[in-house]
């Protein structure tokens, strides 16, 4: 049941309803019906901030490592340095992502036009 | 440094309206919501959807699934997530498992701005088909502004600020799709890898905890490791290992500083 599984135009749709919008609205909508009936601070939502910030951290640390496209064509310690450096200058200047994102892109950039 | 209001956009007339109260009617308010989004936070976010409509079109979706992922999961993370387990080939219920683990975060959002809306006259209804706009920058935005506006106007606001976020990235998004075939590969490479790099700075940011930067940094080794061990279910094996560790170093954390 992968998302090119079956061969009809609505399987795709179906894939991303499914797997996308009732596995994320249904925990806005429980938000909405719990109320304030849950605290923020409650060792539960720590657990579960901590399982969704690794897997998104995972998802990211694969597309740098495992990349597709045309990030597969760039060496593996240019995008790790790129990000190394995009993260470090991000700290650098207060925990501004506009400037995180600008140095990584930079440094990939000036990287790529020294070992093309 | 610049200060908030600045940041995101606001100003002292907007804060000297809501000063004097709710005279103006509801559309008023939906409109100061919709240009709430053209802002700081607002223009990263475009650039967050520039690299993910780069990242979908990669993994082989169509225009019109990546546009319709945009408007139905919304939530940035979760659709990375998504794409993430098309590419591995997952299958539906793996798939969903991962993204569902990936968006539990966002009840407790819900749960934190629902309240901040709600008065005694809000329909339910209503509150449920805003909580679709929540995601970290909405949501970011709407706690920042929120004390700007009357609180019956704060739904209003709020449709205004989020249905501007999403039909706008729709948008992005689909500018984006027609146009990457034809970019040259370095500047393909840099789009996408604009993904990576909103989500390593901006996932450090919204740790609200030192056991979040933790969960982050045992994530990212642990992701390539479990995508080698077990290509199939890599992303949820790596996020309960990653997040169950970091929860551990929380609560011993925890403990050594109440003994």
């Amino acid at each position: 049941m992968t998302f090119t599984a079956i061969d009809a135009w609505w399987w795709p749709y179906v894939f991303i309803l499914v797997a996308g919008w009732l596995a994320t609205d249904f925990w806005r909508f429980l938000g909405v019906y719990l109320g304030g009936r849950i605290s923020e601070e409650s060792e539960l939502i720590v657990l579960v901030r901590c399982i969704a910030t690794a897997l998104v951290a995972a998802v990211i640390a694969n597309l740098v490592i495992f990349p597709s496209g045309a990030l597969a064509g760039t060496p593996l310690l240019l995008r790790v340095g790129a990000g190394i450096a995009g993260f470090l200058a991000y700290l650098a200047a207060g925990k501004r992502v506009i400037v995180g994102i600008l140095v990584g892109e930079a440094t990939l950039g000036m990287g790529l036009l020294v070992f093309p | 440094m610049m200060p908030a209001a600045v940041l995101f956009g606001g100003s002292m007339h907007d804060f000297e309206i809501a000063q004097s109260g709710g005279h103006e009617g509801r559309a008023a308010w939906f409109r100061r919501g919709a240009r709430a989004a053209f802002s700081i936070p607002g223009l990263i976010l475009v650039s967050a959807f520039v690299g993910f409509a780069g990242l979908a079109r990669d993994a082989g979706l169509t225009l019109a699934e990546t546009v319709f992922m945009t408007g139905v999961v919304w939530a940035l993370p979760g659709k990375v997530v998504l794409v993430g387990a098309i590419l591995a080939g997952n299958g539906l219920p793996a798939a969903a498992f991962a993204v569902a683990l990936s968006s539990v975060r966002l009840a407790p959002m819900v749960v934190a701005l629902t309240p901040e809306m709600r008065t005694a006259k809000t329909p339910t209804w209503v509150l449920y088909a805003l909580s679709h706009f929540v995601a970290v920058t909405s949501w970011v935005l709407a706690m920042d502004r929120f004390r700007h506006v009357p609180r019956p106007m704060r739904t209003s606001f709020y449709a205004g600020l989020g249905s501007t976020l999403v039909l706008g990235n729709m948008v992005v998004v689909a500018a984006v799709f027609l146009i990457a075939g034809r970019l040259p590969p370095a500047v393909s490479a840099a789009l996408f890898f604009l993904t990576p790099m909103y989500f390593l700075t901006s996932l450090w940011g919204s740790a609200r905890e030192r056991a979040g930067q933790v969960a982050m940094i045992l994530g990212l080794a642990l992701g390539p490791v479990f995508h080698l061990l077990t290509p199939d279910f890599d992303l949820v094996a790596a996020g309960m290992v990653a997040g169950l560790a970091a929860f551990g170093i929380h609560l011993v954390g925890k403990r050594r500083h109440q003994a």
